[in-house]
């Protein structure tokens, strides 16, 4: 299945080599040519049909993870985050560290020697460190070198009804959606982005629109989906099982209210399941994508994620399916609709 | 199979207390190669018997137990999520962005999630969570969850087993599969030894709770002596040296008024003798371990405890370097050779 397969690669913002290295191997035969820019970006482009309209289609190739930044005398590993991650969570984890992909493990204190006060206290991620068994600060260094990148390691497991559990969801998703796009023709000229950095500031998208230069853009991705106990309904952000999520404003974009309209009439009409992103906070891609040159019309489409930045997001298969079945059919819509030919 | 292919295999039995059931089982059958006997008795403790050669023989029992850190379901809401309460000691700090495994009618898949920092509230973010609001989700709504799970159902954590760098392991209930990986190599180092004093290897249950397992073994048992294998911490950076010792170094051999002095010594004597590192920890009363249990048992049975240094401690990290179950193994195997007349010296005050 695609998304184990992009699940199980590791691709930390800034070394998304290996996730990078497996989409071209899966659009090489798709697309009429593909390029990696300078920063990693791949811009793969299908001419299609001859009209002129340029659509961008985005999703990103990184997921929050961790980078080496020092090593103790007794052989621990210090590190820092990359990409917005809970302090919480992190305490008793497995990670992957580095190219030769050592498993480690992030220490917590034993509950046995812990004092009253230290139960009810949080762990910064300063004070954590990672074990990959080393015995002195030298073999620490040889194994683990400052910056290498670290993983959550988190296998892809299929749970519940119709369930999956993964590390970087949050957007394997999207990258799994753009490359079976690829595998459509459509009218207009497609530019199919696989961007790098967005964990860290939306950096790689910045390049990509740049260079695309779209009139419409498409971010697809995974996003938050708080539907569980102990949140209060209206601050669920988007609920499992019930579809693509379309989101009309979060931190970093307001989206193009005409074409958020257009991609729910779309869902309405084929049948798919869609909802409203509900909360604002967030953001992705999309911001940097519409606030490029003199602006592109933008929107996102996700899969609603629970427990993202997290090694065990979860989603749900048929959410997926809709937001694949959703940027499929938009594609073909925009295609046979004269109002998109002429550019918007 | 090796030390680490049995610790593998080990490390991915399930024994929450009181479903110690196919553990045990799966264990015997681990251990049925090397004994005269095995049998699981009634709290599921494996029990396991090497006849002596001694006509005078000892009884001299060795005992780890192989019980794990766990949960109850304690609840089910009509989302399909599922509340705990702990067996055993379990740190719930440890707990988000866990996976678990529910024991019903089939094994289900949980996921102790977290709010992603997007959401995360401010005055949240500092905070501890509790295990009350913790809730496990299993992917399903209540309705059908309830097909498969009912509250009190045993749930245990998941992890993966992997080897680390050098002779290193992590994964979960290391405490006390080490342990249990120990008793194996004992048994495989004495294969061939004719030794004189009857041994009782005993997997025992419910250690996590209330040391109930080798308390009832002890009591049917009625050994002269006691050997207890347990797992300690580890040294990290979070823990004085007066309360942890340094994996790779060999045992921790405990000294207080818990442990037999006579057996302590002999241990230091054999780890001089037949050059087997190990380290001492002085506890002043309780180790926290079956020794506290197997010295008042019965008319009282001299105990020794040695541990075996993990990290991480009740954690689905726990991590392990094999040296230590190797040196371990040794130290009791050299214990086990000892004449029923030396034994007998040794249990006289």
């Amino acid at each position: 299945m695609l998304i184990k397969e992009l699940t199980d690669l590791n691709g930390v913002s800034g070394n998304e080599n290996e996730v990078r290295e497996f989409i071209i191997s899966k659009i090489e035969g798709l697309c009429d040519s593909y390029k990696v820019d300078s920063i990693g970006n791949i811009i793969a482009f299908k001419k299609g049909g001859g009209g002129k309209l340029k659509v961008m289609l985005s999703a990103h190739m990184d997921e929050v993870g961790f980078i080496v930044s020092g090593h103790s005398e007794k052989g621990f590993i210090r590190f820092k985050a990359v990409g917005g991650i809970d302090d919480r969570i992190l305490p008793g984890k497995k990670v992957i560290v580095g190219k030769k992909r050592l498993s480690g493990v992030i220490g917590a204190k034993p509950i046995h020697q812990q004092e009253r006060e230290e139960r009810e206290k949080i762990a910064k991620i300063r004070n954590l460190y990672i074990d990959i068994g080393a015995d002195s600060k030298e073999e620490a260094e040889k194994l683990a070198p400052l910056g290498e990148f670290i993983a959550f390691d988190s296998d892809f497991v299929k749970f519940g009804n119709d369930c999956i559990k993964a590390k970087a969801l949050d957007d394997r998703v999207g990258c799994a959606v753009l490359i079976e796009a690829l595998k459509h023709s459509f009218d207009f000229e497609l530019y199919a982005c696989f961007t790098v950095q967005e964990e860290v500031g939306l950096r790689g998208a910045q390049v990509a629109a740049y260079n695309v230069m779209p009139d419409v853009a498409l971010v697809i991705e995974g996003t938050t989906c708080a539907d569980v106990p102990e949140v209060d309904k209206h601050e669920y952000s988007t609920v499992l099982g019930n579809g693509a999520a379309l989101t009309i404003m979060d931190r970093t974009c307001y989206c193009d209210r005409e074409l958020v309209q257009y991609l729910y009439d779309v869902a309405v009409n084929n049948g798919i399941k869609v909802q409203y992103k509900q909360t604002t906070t967030g953001g992705n891609d999309a911001g940097q994508i519409q606030r490029t040159g003199n602006g592109v019309k933008t929107a996102s489409i996700s899969v609603p994620c629970r427990y993202i930045h997290s090694p065990v997001s979860v989603m749900s298969g048929r959410d997926y399916e809709a937001v694949e079945r959703l940027t499929v059919a938009a594609l073909y819509q925009m295609s046979r609709d004269r109002a998109f030919k002429g550019g918007w | 199979m090796g030390i680490i292919q049995n610790l593998e295999y080990l490390s991915q039995l399930v024994a929450v207390p009181g479903y110690e059931k196919a553990a045990a089982e799966k264990c015997a059958g681990l251990f049925k190669d090397w004994c005269d006997q095995v049998r699981v008795d009634k709290f599921f403790n494996v029990v396991c018997t090497r006849k002596g050669t001694g006509k005078a023989a000892k009884k001299l029992m060795i005992t780890a137990h192989i019980d794990e850190i766990g949960f109850l379901v304690n609840s089910i809401d009509e989302k399909g999520f599922a509340g705990l309460t702990n067996v055993g000691g379990i740190d719930s700090k440890i707990l988000l962005a866990q996976e678990v495994i529910i024991h019903g009618k089939q094994d289900v898949l949980g996921i102790i999630g977290a709010t992603p920092p997007h959401l995360l509230k401010a005055e949240d973010a500092g905070k501890a969570v509790k295990l009350r609001d913790i809730r496990v989700d299993t992917g399903y709504d209540g309705q059908e969850l309830k097909k498969y799970v009912s509250v009190g159902d045993t749930v245990s954590l998941k992890s993966k087993f992997n080897k680390m760098n050098e002779q290193k392991a992590s994964g979960k209930s290391l405490d006390n599969r080490a342990s249990i990986a120990c008793l194996l190599e004992i048994l495989r180092l004495l294969a061939a030894v004719n030794h004189e004093n009857d041994l009782i290897f005993i997997a025992s249950a419910q250690e996590e709770t209330h040391l109930t397992g080798v308390m009832t073994a002890a009591y049917e048992l009625r050994p002269d002596a006691a050997i207890v294998i347990d797992t300690c911490h580890g040294d990290i950076p979070e823990l004085p040296k007066e309360v942890s010792s340094t994996p790779g170094k060999g045992p921790e051999i405990s000294i207080g008024p818990n442990l037999h002095p006579k057996l302590v010594a002999k241990f230091f004597e054999l780890g001089k003798e037949n050059g087997i590192p190990y380290q001492k920890m002085v506890e002043a009363g309780d180790t926290g371990t079956e020794a506290w249990a197997t010295q008042v048992s019965a008319n009282g049975i001299p105990t020794a405890l040695l541990s075996i240094p993990i990290r991480y401690m009740h954690t689905a990290v726990e991590t392990v370097n094999i040296e230590d179950i190797k040196h371990t193994a040794r130290m009791v195997s050299e214990f086990a050779k000892l004449s029923s007349e030396q034994l007998g010296e040794l249990l006289c005050l």
